[in-house]
């Protein structure tokens, strides 16, 4: 049953991320991207990442996409029909065999050990249990403040710095 | 799930970065990177669920950042829009020799 609702899900994401890239409009790639978003968002659920699902709807589909549409329609950009596919034929290829190269050079480091490199792991029953002993927002909330707390404050300090620099950007007078 | 998640997260992440090279619109170039994101933001969240928990709080950072990340490319996209009355990347060539 979940892999059922994993391949519908990654069908829509995979239309989502393919209508983002071929949409004409501004608008409509905006809009591909809030379903793949959601979609991606189905997917954490099915992983057990619930607390990370939630985020992806508020913040990213709800906060960021807003953002990037009240610029869309700030620069009346949404009428914008006229074609702007650029035939990177060159860059395109040349991207796909540096990954095909990538693929190729992961799978010789493919050990023959990694059973015991897994043995270091907690592996999805122990994930089971820390979620059942903690909850999707505790297990998240302790590492991120007693390891991670600094990160944590500098991330805070991240978002004033990019607030600050957005509105002096897009205050002055060019 | 996790190869099959992977293999989702691969192909996302290729559609995104064919989308950078393809697009001229500065702001679907800019959809396409958040897509980049969240390409590597699936392959977090199936990597936690077999490797432990940090692999969660990586996606969490990984959304700060792309907000900080939006908020001043959009940003900078309003302020280039001023002064050129487009956002398609190509016309804006000060930089380029």
């Amino acid at each position: 049953m979940a892999d059922l609702f994993f391949y519908i899900l990654a069908a829509v994401a995979l239309g989502g991320g393919l209508g983002v890239v071929l949409s004409r409009n501004p608008l409509g790639s905006l809009l591909f991207m809030v379903t793949t978003l959601a979609a991606t968002a189905g997917i954490f659920v099915l992983l057990e990442a619930h607390f990370i699902a939630a985020i992806q709807i508020m913040v990213y589909a709800g906060a960021i996409m807003v953002l990037f549409l009240f610029v869309i329609m700030l620069l009346n950009l949404g009428h914008d029909y006229r074609q702007d596919f650029t035939l990177g034929v060159g860059m395109v290829s040349s991207f796909a065999v540096v990954g095909l190269l990538a693929g190729l050079i992961a799978r010789q480091f493919r050990g023959a050990d990694q059973a015991l490199l897994y043995d270091l792991f907690p592996g999805p029953e122990g994930m089971d249990a820390l979620l059942a002993e903690r909850g999707a927002v505790g297990a998240i909330a302790y590492p991120l403040f007693e390891d991670y707390v600094i990160a944590f404050e500098l991330t805070g300090i991240l978002l004033l710095v990019a607030l600050i620099g957005a509105l002096a950007i897009a205050k002055r007078k060019v | 799930m996790l190869v099959e998640a992977l293999i989702l997260s691969a192909i996302l992440f290729g559609i995104g970065t064919v989308g950078v090279l393809v697009r001229r619109n500065a702001i679907i170039m800019f959809l396409c990177v958040e897509l980049m994101l969240n390409a590597v933001n699936l392959s977090f969240v199936a990597f936690a669920r077999y490797l432990g928990i940090e692999g969660q709080l990586y996606v969490f950072f990984v959304m700060t950042v792309a907000a900080a990340e939006a908020a001043v490319g959009l940003a900078i996209i309003i302020a280039i829009f001023r002064h050129y009355e487009t956002v398609n990347v190509d016309r804006f060539n000060l930089l380029k020799w």
